[in-house]
């Protein structure tokens, strides 16, 4: 053997070595990879942010319709960000930052199709011609 | 493999072509892992066009009821209760799993189903009390939307239910070796990740058109 093919196969055996032990000790098997800790700290905070806009709601506790929607859609925002790091184990490193910039990707994705499509679809609305409830049932 | 490089004119006549990895390693260990956090990102995809239909029809009542009539508040309260408690029940299934011990891995499975049960139940107690108050998918724009966003999510909790027994039998009849745990760690993606949209369901559904 040359010397170029020693990396090439001691690279193959290494990778082969964690598969066969499941990545138990590696860090590459962080998917599945939380603590007791991490369980609860992401529960007691899901719950909070889940009573507090249900509270908000229920309760009326802020007159302005549009100010508890501000709110609560904050809320929810936390909370996703909580479960995804405390439930999911999100970070920089899982999969050697693959699942982040995919997580990112698609939320580019979420957002121009949420935004456009309540955009378009409100313009739309907005200019349509008026037409009285007699036309509307006797479209072409 | 794709980034091993031959080089012919390098090796000897008569002996095999050497390869050199010129890349290093880059690849993730488990692909299936990654694989499966692309699949719940094209899933979610899916729940940002149900509710982006949803944010365009979701007050387009067609002089039927609206979401302020028609929302029970606290039946959705105890069902999301449910679904959370349902979502660290995994957890503790993970945990278990963790320390290898299989008895604990199956019992928080079956609370988890459970939960899941429940979350079930209530929505189509939900959806079948809808649907006798003339409020069905066909009633308006807004109630197609709705029964279509929050029907997908329950579809996708079904299914989650049904893989969750799968993998009990299977864990029951193999242990937890290596395969097992990778498809516990699937669905302990996919389960956490009907959590999370259910976050933006009750958010944006139930408390947003209650306002």
């Amino acid at each position: 053997m040359s010397l170029p093919t020693d990396p090439h196969a001691a690279h193959g055996h290494d990778g082969h070595s964690h598969d066969e032990h499941g990545g138990e000790h590696g860090p590459h098997e962080e998917a599945g990879h939380g603590s007791l800790r991490d369980y609860v700290i992401g529960f007691v905070l899901s719950v909070v942010l889940t009573a507090i806009p249900f509270w908000l709601v229920m309760g009326k506790v802020i007159p302005d319709p549009g100010v508890t929607a501000v709110v609560i859609l904050a809320l929810a925002a936390v909370q996703i960000v909580v479960q995804m790091v405390y439930f999911l184990h999100m970070n920089a490193r899982s999969e050697g930052g693959w699942n982040l910039l995919a997580l990112i990707f698609t939320l580019v994705l979420v957002v121009i199709v949420l935004a456009g499509s309540l955009w378009v679809m409100h313009h739309m609305n907005t200019n349509m011609m008026p037409m009285s409830p007699h036309e509307a049932r006797n479209l072409p | 493999m794709s980034d091993a490089t031959a080089l012919p004119a390098a090796a000897a006549p008569g002996q095999p072509p050497q390869f050199y990895d010129l890349s290093g390693r880059h690849h993730p260990q488990n692909g299936t892992l990654l694989g499966f956090w692309l699949y719940l990102m094209s899933d979610c995809l899916i729940f940002a066009c149900l509710f982006a239909v949803y944010g365009v029809l979701g007050r387009s009542y067609a002089a039927g009821p609206t979401g302020a009539e028609l929302f029970d508040l606290p039946l959705v309260a105890v069902n999301t209760a449910m679904l959370l408690l349902s979502s660290i029940t995994y957890g503790f299934a993970m945990l278990s799993m963790q320390a290898r011990r299989q008895a604990g891995v199956l019992a928080w499975l079956a609370v988890t189903g459970l939960f899941g049960l429940a979350f079930l139940g209530l929505e189509l107690y939900e959806f079948s009390h809808l649907i006798h108050q003339g409020a069905g998918p066909q009633r308006s724009a807004f109630l197609s939307a709705f029964f279509a966003l929050v029907g997908t999510h329950g579809l996708h909790v079904a299914f989650g239910i049904v893989w969750l027994v799968v993998l009990m039998v299977q864990v029951q009849r193999h242990g937890l070796g290596p395969e097992n745990r990778r498809r516990l760690m699937c669905l302990s993606m996919f389960w956490h990740f009907l959590d999370v949209v259910w976050i933006g369901v009750f958010t944006f559904v139930y408390l947003m058109g209650t306002l």
